[in-house]
């Protein structure tokens, strides 16, 4: 008997342009995959729109935020430009 | 006194250009900087029982005291590492990074048995300080580890993000994540706030590494071998280099980068030229 299990995939680009270069990407699976840290030196997509031409589903892209008042030149702690997307499975 | 604590002389120290190195990717790796015979005794010591524990932190067990001091404290079974830490290159990289009479914060041995499948969450040990000092974790491989054997990963250019702890354990994957793939002897130098993760060990032999972590005695200003502080590849190393990762907050990147080796050069002057653009005045 097969179900369907939810994958996410979170990718995180350039810039804000959807079709910008993956920088850093992770994968979560409810079939049972085990990803985790440094398991893959390549990008699984050049980019989230190439994600979304492979079938994934956009959930939701990062807010564009400006940095707080004072911390225009210190603001850096995570990556900026997450998206994630989805896509269904057999399990 | 023991042979390891015959230290005398000035030890060879980093160049500008090795501290650029560091101020850029919050690391610098040195390959079998420990020779077989050290490397083995090191190990046998680490896992000996009398080796003092891996407890983190505490000034109970030395803490906040000179290094030289602390590990006088030690058991004879320590000798090893009381060798290592006379080195004369590795007292050079210490004195150069955190300056003499380095201070003793703690110690670790990670062990990473046969077969563990799993991995670290990415993190940083410390967060970035806004003052810039930096403390230095020093971490020794004692036996070769191949890739398949895991080695501690490391995200080059990554300490000066502010973040705790495994804030960031949604992350996995990183352009330019570099493992540790090293012969036995190899010494990584890196910055506190570094991040990084251990890896799967997919062998039948236990993965071991030492860590010892040190605080800066004083402000870390020009202490290293300053001869080629004018070498334009130090502007070029601190002004050129890109991560991959970052995209496009590179440029905030290079302000902290030029922060950093204002700090290191004794606040005398942006050396890159950078920081006085944007800290310049309404006329």
């Amino acid at each position: 008997m097969t179900s369907t299990r939810q994958e996410l995939l979170f990718l995180y680009s350039e810039n804000s342009d959807l079709a910008s270069p993956v920088r850093a990407w992770s994968r979560y699976s409810g079939a049972g995959t085990h990803h985790r840290s440094g398991d893959c030196d390549e990008a699984p997509y050049a980019s989230v729109v190439a994600a979304m031409q492979d079938g994934w589903r956009v959930l939701q892209v990062s807010q564009l935020l400006p940095p707080l008042p004072g911390a225009e030149l210190t603001a850096t702690s995570f990556l900026k430009f997450e998206a994630l997307l989805e896509r269904f499975e057999e399990s | 006194m023991g042979a390891s604590e015959a230290v005398v002389g000035t030890p060879p120290l980093l160049s500008s250009i090795e501290m650029a190195r560091f101020a850029t990717d919050g690391y610098l790796r040195f390959d079998e900087l420990v020779d077989p015979e050290l490397s083995a005794a090191m190990l046998e010591a680490m896992l000996d029982p009398a080796f003092p524990p891996t407890l983190g932190p505490d000034p109970a067990r030395g803490s906040g005291r000179p290094l030289a001091d602390v590990l006088r404290g030690w058991p004879a079974v320590c000798e090893p590492i009381r060798q290592f830490a006379a080195l004369p290159a590795v007292r050079g990289i210490v004195e150069s990074l955190v300056g003499r009479g380095p201070v003793y914060d703690h110690h670790a041995v990670h062990v990473t048995a046969k077969g563990v499948r799993a991995a670290d969450e990415w993190h940083a040990d410390l967060v970035a300080s806004r003052r810039k000092q930096f403390d230095i974790e020093i971490l020794v491989f004692p036996a070769d580890t191949p890739r398949e054997m895991g080695g501690t990963m490391i995200l080059p250019g990554s300490h000066f993000r502010h973040v705790s702890g495994a804030e960031i354990g949604r992350y996995q994957n990183f352009q330019g994540q570099l493992a540790t793939v090293c012969r036995a002897g190899t010494v990584v130098v890196m910055h506190h706030a570094l991040w990084h993760c251990a890896q799967p060990n997919g062998t039948d032999r236990t993965r071991y590494m030492f860590k010892l972590v040190l605080n800066p005695s004083g402000p870390q200003h020009l202490t290293w071998d300053t001869r080629d502080l004018d070498d334009p590849g130090v502007n070029e190393i601190l002004q050129t280099t890109n991560h991959r990762w970052y995209g496009e907050e590179l440029m905030l990147e290079l302000v902290h980068r030029a922060e950093l080796w204002k700090y290191l050069r004794g606040n005398d002057r942006d050396a890159t030229y950078l920081l006085r653009r944007l800290d310049e005045t309404d006329a």
